[in-house]
C-alpha cells in the first residue's frame, strides 16, 4: 500500500455535483433532436449538435473530476473494486445487447428465410424466394454480391488480434514500471484500431459503390450493418477510450499498483475484439 | 445482530467539507442515496398517478358498450402509455427507491457504491417520461400499439412512436446503472462480518433482480432499435418481403418481456420477506431456500419467453417446451409461499398496515401465480390469449402482488424515513379500500376473459355489460383511494407521534440500529456484523 492510500478514506463519497443534470438535458437534447431530424422537422440537426456537445462537455467534466479524483488518492483499494465490478458487469450488459441483434441473424437464418421458402409460402406469397444465405428476401429484386471474408475482414481480423497483443504488452510495461514500453504499446493499439476502423471505412465504401450491398439489401443487409457497424462503433469508443489513457500515461498516471483506468479499458478492447471474431465466423464466413 | 460503533458523526466525514447546495439544488446536485431514493419514490409516485389517470380514462370509455367518450385510436394510447408509465415509470423506480433507501443501511455501507451515478440514474427518469407524455401531444398522438411496441404497427406509427423509442432507450440506460450500483454495492460494500447469507432477504432479491435487468435491458433496447431502423432506415427486421419476420420481434422483446416481469415481482417478494418476519416475530422461515428459489426463478425466466407468443405460429414441439418450463417456475414460486407461509405459522401475529399489505400481497399474488399457471398451458392459453383474462391474471401479479408490496413497504420503512409514525387507522383504511376496489376491479375480468372479451378494445359486445360496469366502478374506487394514501404519507412526513429507532418490535437488521429518522449520513464506518 503507498503512502496515499493510508490517508484515503474508507469508502469515498463524493459531494454535490451539477454534472449529471447537464447529461440528463444532453440526452434529452439529442433524443428530441434526433427524432426530429429522421422524421425531417426543422431543428433536429442543431438540436443533436447541441445535445452531442454538452454531453461530450459534461463527460469531460465528469471524467476528469474521477481522475483528478484517482490521482489525488482518495480511492481506497475498496473503491477499486467497486470499479472492476460495475466494469464488468457493463460489458455484460454490452454482451448482451449485441446478442440481440446476433439473434435477429440467426433467426432470419434458421427461421425465417427458410420459412418464406416453404412451399405453401412460395406458391401463395412470395413466387421466388429461396433458402439460399445470404438473402435479401423475396421482394429484393436487384443484384447484390456478399461480402467475402478473406479480403479485408481477415486483415482486420489480424489487426484486431495484434492490438490485443500489443495492449497486453503495454500492461506488462506498467506492471514493470517500464513506462517506454507502456508507451509503445499503447500507441500500436491505438494506431492498430485506427487501421482497423479506416479498413471499415473502406470495406462499407466498396459495399456501397461495386457490390450494392447496403442497409436496405434485406435482412442480410439489415444484419450486416447493423452488427458491423455496432461494432464498428464501439471500437470507436474503444479508440478513443484508449486515447484518454495514453494522454493520462503521458502526463505520469498510473502506478503499477494503482492502474484500473487502463485495465478498464483493456477489458473493454478485449471485448470489442472477441464480438468481431463472431464476427467474422457468423456474418462474414460462414 | 450488530454492534455499531458510533454512526452519524463518526468516520471521516470528508464530505461535510464540501458546500452544500440547499433547496431545488440540493434534490438535483445530491448523491445521498436516502435523498435519492426519496426521488425515486416521489417520481414514482406521480408517475403512478400519470399512468393510473390513463387506467381511468380507458375504465371511463368501458364503463358501457359503445363509443362514449374517446376515439379508438385515443383508447389504444392510452392502453399503451398506461403500461408503459406504469411497468417502466411506476413500479421499477419504486423498487429502486427502497433498494436505495435501505440496502446502504442494510448491509452497513455509508452511501452507493457510485454516488454521482446513482443521481444520474435518477435524473434520467424525467427527461424519459417527458418524452413519453409529450408523444401524446404529437400530430398523430401517441403510438397506439400496445405497451409491447409490436411490428408491423409499430413500424408504421406516426412521430409519436419514435419519441417512444428514444424514452425506451433512456428508461433503459436509467435501469442498466442503477442495477450496477446496486450490484457493485452489494457485493463490495458489505459490513465486516456482513456475509451474503446473512444479508436481508430484500438484498439478495435486489442482487438477483439487478442482475435480471442488465441482462435483458440492453436487449429491449436493441428490439427498439431494430424497429427504428425498419422505421426510419430501410431496414427489413420484421419485414417479410426482405426476409425478416414480425415474429422475430417478438422473440426479442419476449425475452426481455418475460425476465422484466420478475424484475417487477422480485424486489416485491424481498419486501414481503422483510415485512411479514417482522410482524410475525419470527425469523423468515427456509431463508437459504428462499435464495435459491429466487434464483432458479431469475435463471428460469430467461427460458420461457415464448409462453407469450402460443398463438403466432410455433410448432408443438416448441409449444410443449414452453409450457413445461413455464411450469416449472411455479416450483420455486411455491417454494417461496410456502415458506411465507410456515413464517406465519405458529408466530406472535399482528396486523399493522404493512403486515396486511403483506398478507394481501401473499393472497392475491398467489391467485395472480395460479391464473399464470392456468395460462401457461398452450392449448388453454389459445383460447384466453389477447383476452381480459390475460389482463385480470397480470394485474393481480402486478397491482397486487408488486404494488401492494411497495405500500406495504413504504408503511413498514416511513417510521424510519420520517422519524414519526404513520397514521395507522387511515392505513389500514387505506389497505381495506384498495383490497376491496381491487378486487371489485379485476376479479371480474377473469369471467369477462373467460365469456372471450378482446383486450385493447374500446368497445365490446352487450353481454359484457354489467362485469364492465363493474370493474370500472371499482377502479375509480382503486384510484380514489390512493389520494388517501399520499394524504397519509404527507401528514406522516409533516409530523406525527415520534418513532422509535425500532418501531416494529419484531423487526430485525441493521437499518433498525440507526435513529429514526435516519440521520443524512450513516455508517461511514462500518458496524461489524457478528
Amino acid at each position: 500500500m503507498s503512502q496515499q492510500q493510508h490517508q484515503a478514506p474508507y469508502y469515498y463519497v463524493p459531494a454535490p455535483s451539477t454534472s449529471m443534470i447537464w447529461g440528463s438535458g444532453a440526452l434529452l437534447c439529442l433524443a428530441m433532436g434526433t427524432i426530429f431530424w429522421i422524421n425531417g422537422r426543422g431543428a433536429g440537426p442543431w438540436l443533436v449538435l447541441a445535445g452531442f456537445g454538452l454531453l461530450l462537455v459534461m463527460l469531460r467534466r465528469w471524467f476528469g473530476q474521477v481522475i483528478g479524483e484517482s490521482e489525488s488518492g482518495v480511492y481506497s483499494k475498496r473503491v477499486d473494486v467497486s470499479f472492476r465490478w460495475s466494469m464488468s458487469w457493463f460489458i455484460f450488459s454490452e454482451v448482451m445487447f449485441f446478442a440481440a441483434f446476433f439473434g435477429a441473424l440467426f433467426y432470419a437464418r434458421v427461421l425465417s428465410v427458410p420459412d418464406l421458402a416453404t412451399l405453401e409460402n412460395q406458391s401463395l406469397l412470395w413466387p421466388g424466394s429461396t433458402t439460399a444465405w445470404p438473402n435479401a428476401g423475396p421482394g429484393f429484386k436487384e443484384f447484390f454480391s456478399p461480402m467475402h471474408a478473406m479480403g479485408i475482414p481477415a486483415i482486420n481480423t489480424l489487426l484486431l488480434l495484434t492490438s490485443g497483443v500489443t495492449l497486453t504488452w503495454a500492461h506488462w510495461g506498467l506492471l514493470e514500471n517500464n513506462r517506454g514500453q507502456l508507451k509503445m504499446g499503447l500507441f500500436a493499439t491505438i494506431a492498430l484500431g485506427a487501421l482497423f476502423l479506416c479498413l471499415q471505412a473502406y470495406e462499407y465504401i466498396e459495399a456501397y459503390h461495386q457490390l450494392n450491398l447496403k442497409l436496405t439489401t434485406g435482412i442480410y443487409g439489415s444484419t450486416f450493418f447493423m452488427l458491423t457497424g455496432f461494432h464498428g462503433f464501439h471500437v470507436t469508443l474503444g479508440a478513443i477510450m484508449l486515447t484518454v489513457i495514453f494522454v493520462r500515461v503521458l502526463k505520469g498516471h498510473f502506478r503499477a499498483d494503482h492502474h484500473f483506468g487502463f485495465e478498464g479499458v483493456a477489458w473493454y478492447w478485449h471485448f470489442v475484439d472477441v464480438v468481431w471474431l463472431l464476427l467474422f465466423i457468423f456474418v462474414y464466413w460462414l | 445482530m450488530a454492534s455499531i460503533p458510533g454512526h452519524a458523526d463518526a468516520g471521516h466525514g470528508h464530505e461535510h467539507e464540501h458546500h452544500h447546495p440547499t433547496g431545488f439544488m440540493r434534490w438535483v446536485t445530491t448523491t445521498n442515496h436516502k435523498d435519492i431514493g426519496s426521488m425515486y419514490l416521489w417520481f414514482s409516485f406521480a408517475m403512478f398517478l400519470v399512468g393510473g389517470v390513463m387506467a381511468l380514462v380507458i375504465r371511463a370509455e368501458l364503463f358501457k358498450p359503445g363509443l362514449q367518450f374517446v376515439e379508438p385510436e385515443f383508447f389504444n394510447q392510452m392502453t399503451t402509455l398506461h403500461g408503459l408509465i406504469m411497468v417502466f415509470g411506476a413500479i421499477m423506480p419504486a423498487f429502486v427507491g427502497f433498494a436505495n433507501w435501505q440496502i446502504p443501511l442494510m448491509i452497513g455501507a455509508s452511501d452507493m457504491a457510485f454516488a454521482r451515478m446513482n443521481n444520474w440514474s435518477f435524473w434520467l427518469l424525467p427527461p424519459a417520461g417527458t418524452l413519453l407524455v409529450l408523444s401524446l401531444f404529437m400530430p398523430g398522438g401517441s403510438g397506439g400499439v400496445g405497451w409491447t411496441l409490436y411490428p408491423p404497427l409499430s413500424t408504421q406509427m406516426g412521430i409519436g412512436m419514435d419519441f417512444m423509442i428514444f424514452a425506451v432507450h433512456i428508461l433503459g440506460m436509467s435501469s442498466i446503472m442503477g442495477s450496477i450500483n446496486i450490484v457493485t454495492t452489494i457485493l463490495n460494500m458489505r459490513a465486516p462480518g456482513m456475509t451474503l447469507m446473512k444479508m436481508p432477504l430484500f438484498c439478495w432479491t435486489w442482487l438477483i433482480t439487478a442482475y435480471l435487468v442488465i441482462a435483458v435491458m440492453p436487449v429491449l433496447a436493441g428490439a427498439v432499435t431494430m424497429i427504428l431502423c425498419d422505421r426510419h432506415f430501410g431496414t427489413s427486421f420484421f419485414n417479410a418481403a426482405g426476409g425478416g419476420d414480425p415474429v422475430l420481434y417478438q422473440h426479442v422483446f419476449w425475452f426481455f418481456g418475460h425476465p422484466e416481469v420478475y424484475i417487477i415481482a422480485i424486489p416485491a417478494f424481498g419486501v414481503v420477506s422483510q415485512i411479514i418476519p417482522a410482524f410475525s416475530r419470527k425469523p423468515l422461515f427456509g431463508y437459504a431456500s428462499m435464495v435459491y428459489a429466487t434464483s432458479s426463478i431469475a435463471i428460469l425466466s430467461f427460458i420461457v419467453w415464448a409462453h407469450h407468443m402460443y398463438t403466432t405460429g410455433m410448432p408443438v414441439a416448441g409449444q410443449l417446451y414452453f409450457m413445461y418450463a413455464t411450469m416449472l417456475i411455479a416450483i420455486p414460486t411455491g417454494v417461496k409461499v410456502f415458506n411465507w407461509v410456515a413464517t406465519l405459522y405458529r408466530g406472535s401475529l399482528s396486523f399493522e398496515a404493512p403486515m396486511l399489505f403483506s398478507l394481501g400481497f401473499l393472497f392475491l399474488f398467489t391467485l395472480g401465480g395460479f391464473s399464470g399457471l392456468v395460462l401457461s398451458m398452450t392449448a388453454v392459453d389459445v383460447q384466453l390469449h389477447d383476452t381480459y383474462y390475460v389482463v385480470a391474471h397480470f394485474h393481480y401479479v402486478m397491482v397486487a402482488g408488486a404494488l401492494f408490496s411497495a405500500f406495504g413497504g413504504v408503511y413498514y420503512w416511513l417510521p424510519k424515513w420520517t422519524g414519526h409514525m404513520y397514521d395507522e387507522g387511515l392505513a389500514k383504511l387505506h389497505f381495506w379500500l384498495s383490497l376491496i376496489f381491487f378486487n371489485v376491479t379485476f376479479f371480474v375480468q377473469h369471467f369477462l376473459g373467460l365469456a372471450g372479451m378482446p383486450r385493447r378494445i374500446p368497445d365490446y359486445a352487450p353481454q359484457f355489460a354489467e362485469f364492465n360496469m363493474i370493474s370500472s366502478i371499482g377502479a375509480f374506487g382503486f384510484g380514489l383511494t390512493q389520494l388517501l394514501f399520499l394524504y397519509v404519507v404527507i401528514k406522516c412526513i409533516k409530523g406525527g407521534p415520534k418513532a422509535a429507532a425500532k418501531p416494529w418490535d419484531g423487526a430485525e437488521g441493521l437499518e433498525w440500529t440507526v435513529p429514526s429518522p435516519a440521520p443524512y449520513h450513516t455508517f461511514e464506518t462500518p458496524p461489524v456484523v457478528k
